[in-house]
């Protein structure tokens, strides 16, 4: 999370999941909480029941609308002017609160540029939402404190994700509503351990406790604990790592637990570049399609059938343990990974068990030292939790901001639009969804019979109005195209999308989604906007045979 | 974090016990905090009172009888749960309730945890009464349509504990009391089958049902539970697994995880049979020819060392799994940059 890093100085929830409810208004924007964060949906209404304010943005008619005062449907990808918009109206009526400007902010003046460059017009015209539905939500969201930020991949999946996140944390700082109970910015994170992976530093440019890799001092530290030499030069992310597979730079590939042949945007390129690999291992719970093309497969243990910890949205650190044996000859992931270290001459590889490695990364993040196996017994701790006698913290930024000087930055921000966008060819956007049945691409929830039922296959939802076009009848099947692939799936009608936007979720091998959506990076986070992809709905002609 | 102040605690005896309890909270719930029993259906303490069941009548001194479920407690307060005429009202109550229902204890799946069990041991019942009073062998079809729990009318005691648990704890609304009289019964709008309705199958009714009217499919008592995290969305609800011998046979929501205290959604309380599938990797596989075959871990650690062992540096790539756990995270990282030379690191979170 690149933005909040930049403006508050860490990447993470700044409050809690039980704060939610306590809440006097919440702004939830790019998420579809009662499918993604069942439980957080569980808080919001809960909040919403106790009288507080609810104002939903989002494309699509989600069902958390139901419950708002406010429900901005924004057009794919337009979050940024949506908020430039609030601001300039918080702004110009004088409900700032300057005293947490003056007192806890730094750089005030590069978002009033921007704000002065923005008028309340320009955010209607762009978003799409009447300038005075956008008025109501500033002024909701300004004057019912503590006010609360919830946002998940809807902001975070585009070329200007970092934008959309700079934009919501400056909201927050301009009406002090940071380092409180039941406010601030809070991204909800889609995948159980998402926190943990980049806690641990499993990511191109940091080391566990978002440490740079670049930085001399971090990385001797380091090298010191493992008793190696490293390379200061950041790593390759994610999408990067998948072009320079493609243009032959990168030869051997070692993937644990994920299925980029599904998920990854632009899905046809993931798996050329997987393809043309000289060495992949892939290291999973099946035959996942990305393990279809490899050379070596890893039984990996399921999460029942091993000891270890996951952190969650909210930066607590939980204890998962080993219920059952594992299936057949399958290993913790670790045990995994450390074998092949020690076979290859690694040091510092011999953990006998998952509570060693804990250990030795706590005493290398400081935000993890206080925390033990031990400890966790009791139930989970939040981080930043610096010593054994430290509770943790359950709200971040209440004193100082986590950047150098303690205050918290303002960011400029600029709207701009989607990279790609309707055209005559291609007339509608796409936006990718979730179901509260299935789970990412489904490697997991796909192996579920009762699930299966439940979420029975991918369904293209669109408006009845664009259906009639085509015209495609609720159920019929039809092929979806963009400019990179296509795939065939049954049309649903709806009205919670509006007409020129359809969704589909991504769970489903037999309709891989992610051929279609579109792999321009946002230039700071390096995330693929597969919220928005121009394509095509045509019917499927008979006898022609699905992708 | 709750932003409500501590609430103050309030004195009252409950028979001859002097107890304490929270300001606010009802005569019931103060009891049954504090191990003293009082007959009831339709109380369940994640939700509102609603007062339909009528079992929890207490005697309040000065006061009379009174539905304790819906009356506070009071400094000072003297409550009896059992009069003679107390005791007559409810085992008219349960008689009742047991008239029209099937006698089938052994073989049902709330056996020796059900609600109407425990009131009926309690109040005691007369079986020659209960004969006289069964009113007709009202058998009503189940709706088996929805694959993780089947739903059984004749069981249904119409607390509406699952009507209010689905309104305001899952907030679905899918179901309600539907028809009048005698015919009363939960159902869903339209009286479709439940897998057709808005439900969204959390299954928090079902954990809640007092009787077998609600019960889980292919669940089995188990012979030991294990505290862990649900393997799905980054909330990291606290679950509680069942388990028996080497399987996974029921799963419920930790109460005393401050995320989720007790409540799941569809995934994480139906979704672990991955766990056991058949489709489950149980060897090293080894691609030869464009075939899978199995070896042994020796050969498929030889194979992996060869393999990267002459492509580190900027050649070699690790995705680590956000779905994994931090010691896998940490060792994965640890491994790319330490052994292999390597930053080229990342996982699934920008996705
Ligand atoms: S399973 Fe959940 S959604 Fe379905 S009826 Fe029960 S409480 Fe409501
Ligand atoms: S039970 Fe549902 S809401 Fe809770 S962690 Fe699992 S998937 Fe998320």
């Amino acid at each position: 999370m690149a933005g909040l890093a930049a403006t508050f100085g860490s990447g993470a929830m700044t409050n809690p999941i039980s704060d939610v409810a306590g809440a006097r208004c919440l702004f939830v924007i790019g998420s579809n909480t009662t499918q993604a964060h069942p439980i957080v949906a569980h808080e919001i209404r809960e909040a919403v029941r106790r009288g507080a304010a609810l104002i939903v943005a989002n494309p699509k008619r989600i069902d958390l609308a139901r419950h708002a005062s406010i429900f901005l449907q924004i057009k794919p990808g337009t979050d940024a002017a949506l908020i430039l918009g609030m601001m300039r109206v918080i702004a110009d009526e004088g409900l700032k609160d300057t005293d947490f400007i003056n007192r806890r902010c730094e750089g005030y003046e590069k978002l009033a540029e921007s704000l002065a460059a923005f008028s309340l017009e320009e955010a209607a015209r762009i978003t799409g939402v009447p300038g005075r539905q956008i008025a109501d939500a500033a002024r909701l969201y300004a004057s019912m404190k503590p006010a609360s930020i919830l946002y998940a991949m809807g902001v975070t999946q585009h070329t200007c994700g970092t934008d959309n996140v700079l934009a919501l944390s400056d909201l927050a700082l301009l009406t002090g509503n940071v380092g409180k109970p039941s406010s601030g910015v809070n991204p909800l994170r889609g995948q159980n351990n998402v926190q943990g992976a980049c806690d641990m530093g499993a990511l191109p440019n940091v080391l566990p406790g978002y440490r740079r890799v670049d930085d001399p001092e971090a990385r001797r530290i380091f090298e010191a604990a493992w008793e190696c030499d490293m390379p200061g030069k950041p790593g390759l992310t994610h999408a990067e790592i998948f072009d320079a597979a493609l243009a032959g730079k990168i030869k051997a590939m070692y993937v644990i637990g994920e299925n980029p042949v599904l998920s990854e945007a632009d899905a046809n390129h993931a798996k050329k570049a997987l393809e043309s690999l000289e060495f992949l291992v892939v290291q999973d719970l099946t035959i996942t399609e990305t393990a279809k093309l490899a050379h070596l497969v890893l039984p990996a243990a399921a999460n029942a059938e091993r000891d270890g910890t996951f952190t969650n949205t909210e930066r607590r650190i939980q204890r998962i343990r080993a219920a059952v044996p594992p299936q057949g000859q399958a290993k913790p992931d670790w045990r995994i990974t450390c074998m092949i270290a020690e076979k290859l001459g690694g040091r510092g590889f011999g953990y006998g068990e998952a509570r060693e490695i804990f250990d030795e990364a706590a005493s290398l993040i400081p935000a993890y030292a206080g925390v033990s196996y031990e400890r966790l017994e009791a139930g989970g701790i939040q981080w930043p939790c610096p010593a054994k006698d430290h509770p943790g913290t359950p709200i971040l930024h209440v004193e100082r901001f986590s950047r150098p000087n303690g205050k918290a930055a303002f960011a400029a921000v600029r709207y701009r639009p989607p990279a790609e966008t309707p055209d005559s060819e291609y007339p509608l956007v796409l936006t990718t969804d979730r179901s509260i049945f299935h789970f990412h691409t489904g490697t997991m929830t796909r192996k579920s019979d009762g699930l299966n039922l439940l979420g029975r296959e991918e369904a293209v939802v669109m408006n009845p109005a664009d259906a009639a076009r085509i015209p495609a009848a609720d159920g019929e099947m039809v092929r979806v195209s963009s400019r990179r692939g296509e795939v065939q799936a049954r049309v649903k009608l709806s009205d919670t999308c509006p007409a020129g936007l359809v969704s589909m979720t991504f769970h489903f091998a037999e309709a891989p989604t992610n051929v279609l959506t579109n792999s321009a990076l946002d230039p700071v986070a390096k995330i693929p906007e597969t919220k928005v992809c121009a394509v095509r709905v045509e019917r499927t002609q008979p006898g022609r045979a699905g992708t | 974090m709750d932003d409500r102040p501590p609430a103050k605690r309030i004195r009252l005896t409950i028979d001859s016990a002097s107890i304490e309890a929270a300001e606010g909270s009802t005569v019931l719930a103060a009891a049954l905090e504090n191990g003293i029993y009082v007959p009831h259906l339709c109380h369940h303490p994640d939700l509102e009172p609603a007062g339909v069941c009528r079992l929890c009548l207490v005697d309040l001194a000065g006061k009379g009888i009174v539905v304790s479920c819906k009356t506070p407690v009071a400094e000072g307060m003297a409550v009896r749960t059992e009069t003679p005429e107390i005791a007559s009202i409810r085992r008219v109550i349960i008689e009742l309730l047991l008239a029209n229902h099937p006698w089938d204890c052994l073989s049902c799946g709330r056996n020796t945890d059900c609600k109407l069990q425990q009131a009926a041991r309690h109040a005691g019942v007369d079986e020659s009464r209960l004969k006289r009073l069964r009113r007709t062998d009202r058998v009503l079809p189940l709706d088996r349509s929805n694959p993780f729990f089947t739903r059984d009318p004749n069981k249904c005691v119409l607390c509406g504990v699952c009507v209010r648990t689905c309104a305001s704890i899952q907030g679905t609304g899918a179901i309600d009391f539907i028809r009048r009289g005698f015919d009363t019964a939960v159902g869903t709008l339209g009286g479709k089958p439940i897998a057709e309705s808005s439900c969204e199958s959390c299954g928090e009714c079902a954990a809640r049902c007092p009787t077998g009217a609600l019960s889980i499919k292919e669940s089995e008592v188990p012979a030991r539970e294990v505290k862990t995290v649900c393997p799905y969305c980054g909330c990291g609800c606290g679950v509680v697994l069942g388990v028996r011998m080497d399987r996974i046979v029921g799963v419920r929501g930790d109460r005393e995880n401050p995320v989720n205290r007790g409540r799941l959604c569809v995934k994480g309380r139906f979704g672990h049979a991955f766990v056991r599938h058949k489709d489950r990797l149980r060897m090293p596989l080894l691609k030869r020819n464009g075939k899978f075959e199995e070896i042994s871990w020796d050969d498929a650690l030889d194979a992996a060392a060869a393999g990267f062992g002459m492509r580190r540096g900027d050649a070699f790539a690790l995705l680590a799994s956000a779905k994994s756990a931090n010691e896998d995270a940490y060792a994965a990282q640890k491994f790319a940059r330490s052994v292999m030379g390597s930053n080229n690191v990342d996982h699934c979170a920008r996705l």
